[in-house]
């Protein structure tokens, strides 16, 4: 099978999902890889190293911004012409879009958000979850190329090999866009939850503690979010010491209590890291829909009844507040930091 | 006969319930605890409309109908009671009182704020010595001019500190022929020169919920703030229980639904000797009971609400609402507890919240004891409703809603 | 302003659901409007306040999705449009897009078509931007700003690495996230309006189509694999014990 596999990135910065996409490419046949941007010819060498047969570079002053329109038609365009017999993306915001245009543009369908691939006959085989995870499908595209998007760490990222190395194929770049990049705005930085590999979550139980005293003039739900802001530097520092991403329920999010880039959830990220701390979180069937498929799940919690139980391999019920500091204590001995 | 719901009247229950449960469910434990009422509660039940919706449009209400009334009293009341006691004292005794026997000036002055959600209204009958015995009430009041001089107190009033007026019924002749006679109802302003008030702690149930004494000395009454005429009072004070009374059987609906989901939900969760709990057989026995007990509740006061919507006098019906659903509710929060077992004990669940609201709605709005005596008077043809001067008006989707 | 708001009905997210005979199955759980169109719907209705105009819902479905369409008048959309005919029954994206976008060109002067992100039984959030590209209109996905200047929109559009701030000419297509706020609650007059209302409802015929094919299917839909796993809860006689004890645990599976 000839597969293609579109390599995301933000400024120069690949998403690892990228290469895990192609290694899953590879457990197919042949991967070409499809780098697009502006200055991204490292990124095209780098593509090599990760096992990519060919790469395709389109490398366009006009494509320094990621706009869905030029990017799909560069890829259309390029499809219809070498007919490639899957295309595979990571599933990123961007990702998404584009190979929802490119499936449009080629009359053929997407698989999204993929965790497992199978091959039967010439035929992918997609497994993915659906309602919000309560179920999983097998999803097969009857027409040519089959295009799916991999959920980040479902597939195993492949050891780069420095030894290999090949000349990126220069392709011409469809630039005509609908849309004029201004500019961004960046949130905090840190760790991208959706590549971590550890994540530090804080919920509603972690403004929960009465017997910090507030400093003065403050109003009642100013007091909760700055306890909850204390609270929360204690997640940050466990995350920091573990060289982990912070991230948050829902409720903590609409509470005010960390930014929405934090959510983890059906309606935030889905996220399957190798370990999940989660700190005052009661388990709320939204929230599991973002993190059950974490390898290991770690709950502390006061509740002892917290849902949240039913999925963790280990858990504390305890006061947070105590049990948090303990736990970065121990880690910061036990790693040596 | 169509017991079908109406769309309006799901989508009435969806909204109700939605907020309910978005708003109020998360912090509800928190202020029951602290024995404090939620101080944006009552401003967001006006602002969405909910504290005017069986008022015409033209008096600043929702238009909807008496239907819509008690399903949002049960919708209310399966996350708190203190949420549903606001409707039984602003909407049903002030308010509703106000709609059947208020002047069209009164009307326009008083229930058209009321209704909007701008002023807060409450009843104001029960006094430190009286509950069921109405007539014994030692509240006065005295002509004066184009005043009455209002001196006394009121005791166990709903929301006595939070209302901008009270639906009060006192004693105006001091002589009357019978002891009903002589009383006659006021809807004072509560800002007024004369009144202090203050809240009640300390009470088994309906923490969240704002309950206070009201004293008057001296408050001057504006005459055109009297309802209906002098000696109308008792008559008017029983169209207000009626009122009343029908949200109370609607509300305690929804705690024995709560009841119910709590328990049904557990019984699922819980095992014990190797199964879930929901499958021994005196669990089930429980849960059957509840189940049936709602839904009897529920017809009750559907029946009730359809019948205000004809305009026909349902006292008799509104105390079989009251008594039977208040009576089951206070049962099954208790059979709710026990199914919890220690977790029912402890108030991580919320079931014991529930059986100290329940305990409160058979005391209050008319005691059990009292909607026994009256259905055994009708039962017994010793009492037979006679027309009143002005009944509860009659539901009118088109005059209503323009 | 003419905005369109492309919404779907889907089971309850809090409902039980399960496979029973290769078919997926939720119970007499209720189907409810799709929770990110009540975020889009909210965000036209605040789009139609700022601006002026008339918000309209469409939805694909039977008779069932009707409530999605009522509950969206009762929040205030002006009026609504049901597109249903038999050979609608198992859309994929590309399939929903079609049909959309001959809905929206059908509806004529369109200035905006919002969606929800994604519809929560799917989970594929791809509709909005296969829709943007048949009508040949600017996608302004995951937009959690819309400023409407004349002809021109700024949108600050929510991606991993933070904000993308983009602008573009309308007519376009729009996903909404939720920064715009809580869907608003159907006021009692808007439940009045709809529960009378009248819905039109536009075949395959009206839209000048024939059934777009669907290329994806979904042959098996599974359970999920059951997890075993029981919790092993960390006890001790001070924070320190537990923590330390903890720690050891976690490191011994070699995850860090």
């Amino acid at each position: 099978m000839k597969t293609w596999v579109y390599v995301d990135h933000f400024k120069g910065q690949v998403l690892p999902a990228s290469w895990e996409a192609i290694g899953a490419g590879k457990t197919l046949g042949t991967v070409t890889a499809l780098v697009f941007g502006s200055g991204v010819e490292a990124l095209a060498k780098t593509a090599f190293t990760y096992g990519a047969d060919e790469v395709f570079l389109a490398d366009d002053p006009a494509l320094a911004d990621y706009r869905s329109e030029a990017y799909a038609s560069t890829l259309s365009s390029l499809a219809a012409e070498h007919k490639p017999d899957a295309i595979l993306f990571p599933t990123t915001t961007r990702c998404r879009e584009m190979a929802g245009m490119v499936a449009m543009d080629l009359k053929t369908g997407v698989m999204v958000d993929v965790t497992a691939l199978e091959l039967q006959g010439d035929r992918i085989v997609a497994t993915r979850p659906i309602y919000a995870g309560k179920l999983l499908t097998k999803e097969t595209c009857s027409a040519s190329p089959q295009i799916a998007t991999l959920r980040g760490r479902a597939f195993p990222k492949p050891a780069a090999d420095t030894g290999k190395s090949g000349t990126p194929t220069k392709v011409a770049a469809k630039v005509e866009a609908l849309t004029n990049v201004e500019g961004y705005a960046t949130t905090e930085g840190g760790v991208s939850l959706i590549d971590a590999g550890v994540i530090v979550s804080g919920g509603r139980g972690v403004s929960n503690n009465p017997t910090l005293t507030p400093p003065g003039g403050l109003d009642e739900k100013q007091t909760e979010i700055w306890r909850a802001q204390q609270g929360f530097a204690l997640v940050k520092d466990l995350a920091a010491v573990l060289g982990a991403a912070v991230g948050a329920s829902r409720a903590a999010v609409d509470a005010g209590y960390v930014p929405y880039m934090h959510q983890v959830g059906q309606t935030g990220k889905v996220v399957s890291p190798d370990l999940y701390i989660a700190c005052g979180i009661s388990g709320a069937i939204q929230h599991l829909a973002g993190m059950r498929t974490s390898k290991m799940i770690v709950a502390i919690n006061k509740d002892a009844e917290a849902p949240i139980f039913k999925v963790a391999r280990y858990g504390v019920v305890g006061d947070l507040y105590q049990i948090i500091p303990a736990l970065t204590a121990a880690f910061k001995s036990k790693l040596g930091k | 006969m169509d017991f079908d719901l109406t769309q309006e009247h799901t989508m009435v229950q969806k909204m109700v319930r939605d907020f309910a449960t978005k708003e109020v469910a998360p912090v509800i434990k928190e202020f029951d605890r602290k024995q404090e009422a939620i101080p944006w509660m009552l401003p967001r039940m006006g602002e969405l409309g909910i504290l005017g919706i069986c008022f015409p449009v033209c008096y600043g209400g929702q238009g909807m109908d008496y239907i819509s009334l008690g399903l949002a009293c049960e919708e209310l009341e399966a996350v708190d009671t203190a949420l549903r006691v606001v409707m039984s004292v602003h909407v049903g005794l002030c308010g509703m009182t106000l709609l059947q026997w208020g002047t069209e000036e009164q009307k326009q002055e008083f229930l058209i704020p009321l209704a909007k959600g701008e002023k807060f209204g409450c009843g104001a009958f029960t006094e430190p010595g009286m509950g069921s015995d109405l007539a014994a009430m030692r509240t006065h009041a005295k002509r004066d001019g184009n005043h009455y001089i209002l001196n006394g107190e009121k005791m166990w009033i709903s929301l006595a500190s939070k209302a901008d007026f009270a639906m009060i019924t006192v004693r105006t002749d001091p002589n009357p022929a019978r002891p009903t006679d002589g009383l006659t109802t006021f809807l004072v302003n509560l800002h007024s020169p004369g009144v202090t008030r203050g809240d009640i702690h300390g009470k088994l149930g309906v923490r969240a919920g704002s309950t206070g004494w009201i004293n008057f000395q001296d408050v001057r009454v504006p005459v055109a703030n009297r309802i209906g005429e002098e000696g109308e009072g008792f008559k008017i004070t029983m169209s207000a229980f009626d009122s009343g009374r029908y949200t109370v059987g609607a509300g305690a609906t929804g705690l024995i639904r709560a009841a119910l989901e709590s328990s049904v939900k557990y019984a699922r969760e819980r095992t014990t000797f190797g199964k879930p709990i929901g499958e021994h057989q005196m669990i089930q026995e429980k849960i059957a009971k509840m189940a049936q007990d709602h839904e009897i509740a529920r017809l009750l006061y559907l029946q009730v609400g359809w019948m205000k919507n004809q305009g026909r006098r349902s006292t008799l019906q509104t105390t079989y609402c009251k008594k039977f659903a208040t009576e089951a509710s206070f049962e099954a929060a208790n059979q709710a507890i026990q199914i919890h077992g220690a977790y029912g004990f402890s108030d991580e669940y919320d079931m014991e919240r529930y059986l100290r609201n329940a305990k409160g709605a058979v005391i209050y709005e008319g005691s059990s004891e009292i909607q026994v005596l009256i259905q055994a008077g009708y039962a017994l043809g010793e009492r037979k409703d006679k027309a009143l001067r002005c009944e509860l008006p009659a539901y009118d989707a088109e005059a209503w809603q323009k | 302003m003419k905005i369109i708001v492309c919404i779907k009905q889907v089971p309850d997210s809090a409902a039980k659901v399960v496979v029973e005979g290769g078919k997926v199955s939720w119970g007499d759980a209720p189907l409810v409007i799709n929770p990110w169109d009540e975020y889009a719907v909210e965000a036209a209705l605040q789009q139609k306040e700022a601006l002026g105009g008339t918000v309209t819902a469409i939805s694909i479905g039977g008779e069932s999705a009707k409530e999605a369409i009522k509950h969206a008048l009762a929040m205030g959309a002006d009026d609504a449009i049901l597109i249903s005919d038999p050979a609608l029954a198992n859309l994929d994206t590309q399939a929903a897009a079609q049909v959309l976008a001959a809905a929206i060109r059908k509806a004529g002067g369109v200035d905006m078509a919002f969606f929800g992100r994604q519809a929560i039984d799917g989970d594929s959030g791809i509709t909005p931007s296969q829709t943007a590209r048949l009508l040949g209109w600017p996608a302004l996905t995951l937009s959690a700003v819309i400023k409407v200047d004349g002809g021109n929109v700024r949108v600050e559009r929510a991606i991993e690495e933070g904000r993308q701030i983009v602008t573009a000419k309308l007519p376009a297509v729009f996903s909404l996230v939720k920064d715009f706020g809580e869907p608003r609650y159907p006021s009692f007059m808007g439940i009045r309006k709809a529960s009378r209302a009248e819905i039109p409802a536009w075949s395959l015929g009206d839209l000048g189509m024939v059934a777009p094919a669907t290329v994806i299917s979904w042959p098996e839909v599974m359970n999920p694999p059951s997890r075993e796993v029981t919790c092993e809860v960390i006890g001790g006689g001070s924070p320190q014990e537990i923590a330390e004890k903890l720690a050891d645990k976690i490191l011994a599976e070699k995850i860090l």
